[in-house]
């Protein structure tokens, strides 16, 4: 009897590491695999039994609900039916997730057996300038916020002449509402080596670094063994796959800074330094780690790329809309009914995948706002869900999708509560290296408990603050820490003003 | 507290383990507080002279991230997570249920060194919030209940 049983986070935050024990206790003859979360994570932890017909899921699962799956098992109680016929799986175009909850993620040869590796073997019969063009043919943007073509950060690293280059992989995933970077390491951790070598090859770069935060325990471990493997397989290491060039990997932990996850600071804390950002120019494309040309791509960015070089750029790119080509994995995240990750093509509406896909709140109230792209995100009203799940779509709503996580509140959200909360953040987690954010966010803070207490002087005050953040910050800290706070007065003014009236 | 002696010889080991390591000062602190449960002060000069950098640089470093601790934490050390997905399903009245619970503010250790509380912004259990760590083991759905029932079960 097989059984597969996610070693996901969000799993076992939920009590799998108790039903795995529950399964070992109660039968030595099963054979059980930790896999990654099918993302579905309302019906976590969720079991699945390979039976003839297929995989069966049984969730969310309770230590008590073990016995049964010994039993018949259409007949347990948490029977779901068949994990590829669910409606959550049924409607998604998997090709980054393509085999997260589906291979033990520790098993090369799992891995091999779905497609894996092949994507590595087509890019070594390339030349790098191919490999580039076929990135940039791709259309892939990178997928960490800020949508930077993949394929032209690749070219300026590619092409630039030094002795040294790396290739750095962002897994400083410290965005509220965002856990595809931590469910693509702890379920298919082979899917980014794969990615992050096939960058090496295309770039001309020998060595990378993948820096992950500190507060994914188990995707540090998932990584740093999936990397042992990966050399000891022949992967990695001297030869690329026994045949290419060299490049070898090396797994790094943050340490609760969240400014780490803005490239620049990333590459000087990864040398070992604070973690303040640097102005641009120089780009790292040119000057990164070690003052060497250096690619910085997000996880998924380079978790994609095995896909595009397996199936080919035009495959990619045939999905998505406008500029915003291939998939997203979308978080849903927050107090929603059916939370998790869904990896669909660009284009489906907001309300589309807070209200269908989402299914709401949890709580069943209304919706009140949905915050995009994390902390640094605007929040949504109901009266804008027809915006299309796209870059410029987004922008062009004063927003940004950033890392495509959905975080949802229902009516009884304080959003001159969350406003404040967006300037504590920043103040806390400012580098200090920029004026507009080291002092700005401070004073947003005070300027929102103004409001709070009713003085209706401090708003033109607060407006003003928040464009000299935009405009004068270093990074994205400053810069969009903005986004929450200007478009919560914007869409949601009655929880500003509501509390002025009642002081006056 | 170890008497520096201690300190000097096992920050020695762990300078050793990291030699030829490109950016080593992360991983060096990262195994220093978890050989000690903290960074001691004693370590700092031995490691700023090992790389060849200042005092005050090293210094910097600790600070500058949330991780290092100046010193030790209580027995127990519960995180909760304070991010928006956590807020919106109620973080921030689990959050002042807990300080309730063990009277004490955040940052800040109950009086008999059981328990130590602290914020921390995203686990990545969005979906399934508010989350907590309590000694490295992740918690989700947490609301009043649990949070006694973990306090409860600390030793």
């Amino acid at each position: 009897m097989k059984i597969y049983l996610p070693l996901d986070s969000a799993a076992v935050a939920l009590g799998a590491d108790e039903i795995a024990a529950a399964i070992r206790a109660k039968s030595a003859d099963v054979t059980l695999v930790r896999n990654g979360s099918r993302g579905m994570v309302w019906l976590e932890p969720m079991v699945e039994v390979e039976t003839p017909a297929g995989r069966m899921a049984f969730g969310p699962m309770t230590v008590a609900d073990v016995p049964a799956l010994f039993g018949d098992l259409a007949a347990h109680p948490k029977a779901l039916g068949l994990t590829e016929e669910l409606p959550w799986m049924k409607a998604q175009t998997r090709l980054t997730f393509a085999r997260v909850g589906v291979i033990d993620p520790l098993s090369l040869a799992d891995y091999r057996a779905h497609g894996g590796l092949k994507g590595l073997e087509r890019a070594l019969g390339m030349g790098q300038p191919d490999m580039v063009t076929e990135v940039t043919n791709s259309g892939l943007r990178g997928r960490g916020g800020a949508g930077f073509p993949t394929g032209i950060k690749w070219k300026t690293v590619s092409e630039a002449q030094a002795d040294r280059k790396y290739i750095v992989c962002n897994a400083d995933e410290g965005d509220s509402a965002t856990f595809a970077d931590r469910m693509l390491m702890e379920g298919d951790p082979f899917t980014l080596i794969e990615g992050m070598a096939i960058a090496g090859l295309a770039c001309g770069a020998t060595k990378g670094f993948v820096y992950i935060r500190s507060e994914y325990p188990i995707a540090i471990e998932v990584m740093q063994k999936a990397v042992e493997i990966a050399r000891t397989e022949g992967v990695l290491g001297t030869k690329v796959m026994g045949k290419g060039p060299a490049f070898d990997m090396e797994i790094r932990v943050g340490a609760g800074a969240y400014v780490c996850g803005e490239e620049t600071s990333l590459l000087n804390s990864l040398e070992g330094k604070r973690g303040i950002v640097r102005a641009k120019p120089p780009l790292p494309a040119l000057q990164g780690f070690m003052g060497k040309p250096t690619v910085v791509n997000n996880v998924i960015s380079l978790a994609s790329v095995p896909v595009i070089f397996e199936k080919g750029a035009e495959h990619y790119k045939n999905f998505g809309l406008g500029r915003s080509r291939g998939t997203i994995p979308l978080q849903i995240a927050g107090n929603v009914k059916f939370g998790g990750l869904y990896e669909i093509a660009f284009g489906l509406t907001l309300g589309e995948i807070v209200d269908k896909i989402g299914g709401g709140t949890a709580s069943g109230r209304p919706v009140k706002a949905v915050q995009v792209g994390g902390p640094l995100g605007a929040y949504f009203p109901r009266s804008l869900f027809d915006t299309p799940f796209g870059y410029e779509e987004f922008a062009g709503k004063d927003g940004l999708i950033g890392h495509a996580g959905l975080t949802v509140f229902d009516d009884t959200a304080d959003m001159l509560g969350m406003a404040r909360f967006a300037m504590e953040f920043c103040a806390i987690e400012s580098c200090g290296k920029c004026t507009p954010c080291r002092i700005g966010a401070v004073r947003g803070v005070e300027t929102l408990d103004r409001l709070g207490r009713g003085d209706a002087s401090a708003l033109p005050i607060l407006t003003d603050l928040c464009n000299t953040m935009k405009s004068g910050s270093l990074c994205a800290l400053g810069g969009f820490t903005p986004y929450p706070v200007m478009s919560a007065l914007t869409h949601f003014p009655d929880d500003f003003s509501t509390q002025k009236e009642a002081a006056e | 507290m170890l008497d520096s002696v201690e300190v000097t010889a096992r920050v020695g080991e762990i300078l050793i383990a990291h030699k030829g390591m490109e950016g080593s000062l992360l991983p060096i602190l990262h195994a220093i507080q978890a050989e000690f449960g903290y960074v001691p002060q004693a370590a700092l000069p031995i490691i700023a002279q090992d790389l060849n950098l200042s005092r005050a640089e090293v210094h910097g470093v600790m600070s500058f991230y949330h991780d290092f601790r100046e010193n030790p934490a209580g027995k127990h050390v519960l995180k909760l997570c304070r991010a928006e997905a956590c807020k919106s399903v109620g973080a921030d009245r689990v959050a002042t249920h807990a300080q309730k619970a063990l009277g004490i503010e955040w940052h800040e250790t109950t009086t008999d060194g059981k328990v130590t509380l602290e914020p921390v912004f995203c686990l990545g259990l969005c979906a399934c919030a508010p989350a907590a760590l309590v000694d490295g083991k992740l918690v989700g759905r947490v609301d009043e209940a649990k949070i006694d029932s973990i306090i409860g079960g600390l030793k």
